[in-house]
């Protein structure tokens, strides 16, 4: 609303003034931060070090990738961390400590996650409720059924089948033994939601409703069915972060909390747009780590949460602040 | 020139941006009591040139005279002082503020250091009427509650307020319909008589006809050509693109190239159309034309499933086509190009070629590649947009740094990937320059010759007479008449208001 429609002489005017083609600064960012713990705790450079790292971030990671499909698309998905809670407490329940229900569970749970995928979809899609409200709701929701679920009290731990995903390596294959099954499956989600945004027509769909929803469905787009899809993978995301997180963080009715947020923060550091139209999943994936990378220079310098917390927030008005600028002088008026 | 001395003078003002010359060594004068019209197409220097005079810019080289004294603005605040007004095409006004509240702006009168509303709106109901007894509106109205034109009067109101010696207006009418556009051509008399020098920038010929004493024609950042009178529309044209106005518009459909009927309605209607009936031809152009609200928009958009029929019968190529949504009718071959291209059609932040691909992407499966899609493969489009003439560094840029013709060709290519068999085309040059325009026209026709049954919606009546191969009128919701190429605007226009009597002027 705000564009101007100012006549192009400025354009005409600058043929010099092209855009260079722009490596996103998150890359330098994450760098940076990367030599930085490096610097200051020189184990990380050992492999048992930074593998450690990418495994503690995977999650997150997993969860920005998914999240920025529902950015892109206009919309934000802040059930994300309340589907990681449902997730982790409704595993240990079902498993109820019996190793072999692992691979049932896990596919129960995915079903749950397309299904609340699909709910928030519909209710943005159809029911007009701003997404921001809808998912809201389905946060509360959840957090409450996963409570509900376990009486507030989640059994203690779940099995070492079910924490395989987060915790362990796998033994007796060459080279990928020394890797972490987190790491394996932040790559091969990473690589197929990077193919999904950015080589599909899906892709290019998204981030035409997330620009101009009205002119996505005058040009034939399948708005709603297309937004759905972007809820349901942000949900999905949620239930594989979750699964990861099952393997390290302990069983509680809030191991989800917080992750939403720090899930848009990531795809914002990434440089996303909030309001949808543009956004990247290998950025978002960067903005994760360095999202992580900086907690963890906190840890060392030995801040408590609550500063992280403010730093978080911090770190997400800079980065849409330092967004919107770039936006600006790239000639984005 | 000639008469009382210029309110304003500007002489051989220049101005580079970064090396590139902008404005070359052109004057400008306006007497008082007179409309000086400033034409030229995008780019020539127009806004430019008013930058320089409202002190947005400072020139290179030149001197801006006012009633004989030269001033040098730093700031636009200074030019706003000297008593220089530029109302732009987008207002500046509050939307959530009186009327009086807008007028004054920043200088509100003050008792004791407190707002005086009693006087304030006094002041505002005096300058308003100076427009005469026709227009109403009242100091306490919040702005947002009036029409686009009341609008405008409003923010002529402000630039009269303060003593505006100096008005310019910047394409006015852009956001207008026709019966706004004759309140602002009132206001435009009323301002002169009252010794305002008016400099008047506008694409459309009919109204420098209408209103300007004389008229100078930007072209290339240098004036092309200045008149002491205004000549007659095709100089004018002639002066802004640079080559003969025969081949403007492109030439009729012969004879054998319009083929069997693509598009059969039969009494159709919904809320806001009543019973009608037409056919289309493949091969043809038809023209709808009618006033604001006569239902050509709401025709377009039914056949199109945006806002639908909900009686009557529709057939394209021989098959029902009645669609509830747009991808049905798309599915069906059916392209609509929106009048508001920025709201309907144009996915500002994506590229040119994205924007190119996205009809064809959306009909495609989701997971299959982005870059080749059944219809059209990114390379493909590459070429379809270099052939409908779409200028751009590279069409991997955002497509909101292109012009507004630049930006509708591409939409055009849009739909040329799909080969429809009807293109709905709705205001289809506007805000386009005079070059622009022609390539549409152009297109379409070229499109016509190789099959596809084109409708076209215009309030631009010279337009529709001059591409259309049949015009169709519309009243009400109903069409109220049909007619061949070679019609008068006036018969047009007798059609269209269903009145026996023409107002001379009412084209």
């Amino acid at each position: 609303m705000t564009e101007k429609t100012v006549e192009m002489t400025e354009a005409s005017l600058f043929p010099g003034k092209r855009r260079l083609p722009q490596v996103n600064p998150v890359y330098f960012v994450l760098a940076a931060l990367l030599c930085a713990i490096a610097l200051s705790n020189p184990n990380f450079l050992e492999p048992p070090g930074y593998l450690n790292f990418l495994k503690r971030a995977a999650p997150l990671a997993i969860l920005a990738a998914g999240q920025i499909y529902v950015i892109v698309s206009g919309g934000f998905d802040l059930s994300v961390g309340s589907v990681i809670t449902l997730t982790v407490v409704g595993s240990s329940m079902l498993l109820d400590n019996n190793d072999d229900a692992t691979w049932w569970v896990i596919l129960v749970m995915f079903a749950i996650g397309a299904a609340v995928g699909l709910i928030n979809g519909l209710v943005v899609s159809y029911l007009r409720v701003p997404s921001l409200i809808a998912t809201l709701g389905m946060m509360i929701t959840l957090n409450g059924a996963a409570f509900m679920w376990s009486s507030g009290s989640p059994r203690g731990y779940l099995p070492d089948t079910f924490r395989f995903f987060g915790r362990y390596n796998i033994k007796g294959m060459p080279l990928i033994q020394f890797l972490p099954v987190a790491l394996i499956v932040l790559v091969v989600v990473g690589i197929a939601l990077f193919w999904l945004m950015h080589r599909t027509n899906l892709g290019r769909l998204l981030h035409a409703i997330g620009d101009n929803p009205r002119a996505a469905q005058m040009s034939g787009v399948p708005v709603e069915r297309i937004r759905i899809f972007a809820f349901v993978i942000s949900s999905l995301s949620g239930v594989t972060a979750g699964i990861l997180l099952g393997g390290f963080a302990g069983v509680s009715t809030d191991v989800g909390t917080g992750y939403e947020l720090q899930a848009i923060t990531a795809t914002v550091i990434g440089g996303a747009q909030l309001l949808g139209g543009r956004g990247s999943v290998p950025a978002s994936i960067a903005g994760a780590l360095t999202l992580a990378a900086i907690f963890t220079l906190l840890n060392f310098i030995g801040l408590p949460k609550p500063t992280r917390d403010v730093v978080q927030g911090l770190i997400l008005i800079v980065a849409v602040v330092l967004a919107t600028y770039r936006r600006n002088r790239a000639g984005g008026r | 020139m000639s008469g009382p001395a210029p309110a304003i003078e500007m002489r051989g003002i220049s101005k580079s941006f970064t090396g590139v010359k902008a404005l070359r060594d052109v004057g400008f004068d306006c007497a008082p009591g007179e409309v000086h019209a400033l034409a030229g197409e995008n780019g020539a220097g127009k806004s430019t040139l008013m930058k320089v005079l409202s002190g947005v810019y400072r020139p290179d080289a030149g001197t801006i005279a006012i009633n004989g004294i030269e001033h040098h603005f730093k700031h636009p605040m200074d030019a706003l002082q000297a008593g220089i007004s530029i109302i732009y095409q987008e207002f500046s006004l509050l939307p959530e503020r009186t009327v009086a509240q807008n007028i004054f702006l920043g200088r509100e009168p003050t008792r004791y250091g407190i707002v005086d509303q009693k006087v304030m709106d006094i002041e505002a109901r005096r300058v308003i009427a100076l427009f005469g007894p026709s227009h109403h509106i009242k100091p306490d109205t919040v702005v947002s509650d009036l029409d686009v034109a009341s609008q405008q009067l409003v923010e002529i109101a402000k630039a009269v307020s303060l003593n505006a010696k100096v008005i310019v207006m910047d394409e006015p009418t852009a956001a207008l319909n026709d019966a706004e556009c004759e309140v602002l051509f009132d206001l435009v008399e009323t301002l002169k008589k009252s010794g305002v020098a008016v400099i008047y920038i506008t694409h459309r010929m009919r109204e420098i006809t209408r209103l300007a004493d004389r008229v100078t024609v930007l072209k290339d950042g240098a004036v092309a050509v200045s008149f002491d009178a205004v000549p007659a529309p095709d100089v004018i044209v002639h002066a802004m693109v640079g080559r003969d106005i025969g081949d403007y518009y492109a030439p009729a459909a012969l004879q054998e190239e319009i083929g069997l009927t693509m598009l059969a309605v039969r009494g159709a209607g919904n809320d806001r159309l009543n019973d009608i009936s037409f056919d289309l031809r493949a091969g043809e152009i038809a023209g709808f034309a009618g006033l604001q609200g006569a239902g050509r928009v709401a025709l377009a958009m039914a056949l199109f499933g945006a806002s639908p029929f909900t009686r009557g019968e529709v057939s394209l190529a021989g098959r029902p086509a009645l669609f509830r949504n747009p991808r049905e009718a798309i599915r069906a071959g059916i392209g609509l190009l929106p009048g508001d291209r920025k709201a309907e059609a144009l996915v500002l932040m994506q590229s040119v070629s994205d924007n190119g691909m996205l009809t064809a992407r959306s009909l495609s499966p989701v997971t299959g590649s982005d870059r080749k899609t059944p219809f059209v493969s990114d390379q493909e489009m590459n070429r379809l947009l270099e052939q409908v003439d779409v200028r751009a560094a590279d069409y991997a840029h955002e497509i909101k740094n292109l012009s507004g013709g630049n930006q509708q060709k591409a939409i055009v290519a849009r739909w040329l990937a799909l080969n429809p068999k009807l293109l709905i085309f709705i205001e289809p040059t506007r805000g386009i320059d005079v070059n622009a325009k022609a390539g549409i026209y152009h297109l379409m026709r070229d499109l016509a010759r190789k099959g596809t049954a084109i409708m076209m919606v215009s309030s631009d009546l010279p337009e529709v007479l001059g591409t259309a191969d049949r015009i169709f009128v519309m009243r009400s919701g109903e069409l109220a008449g049909e007619f061949p190429r070679g019609v008068s605007e006036a018969q047009v226009m007798l059609a269209a208001t269903g009145e026996i009597t023409t107002k001379p002027e009412a084209a």
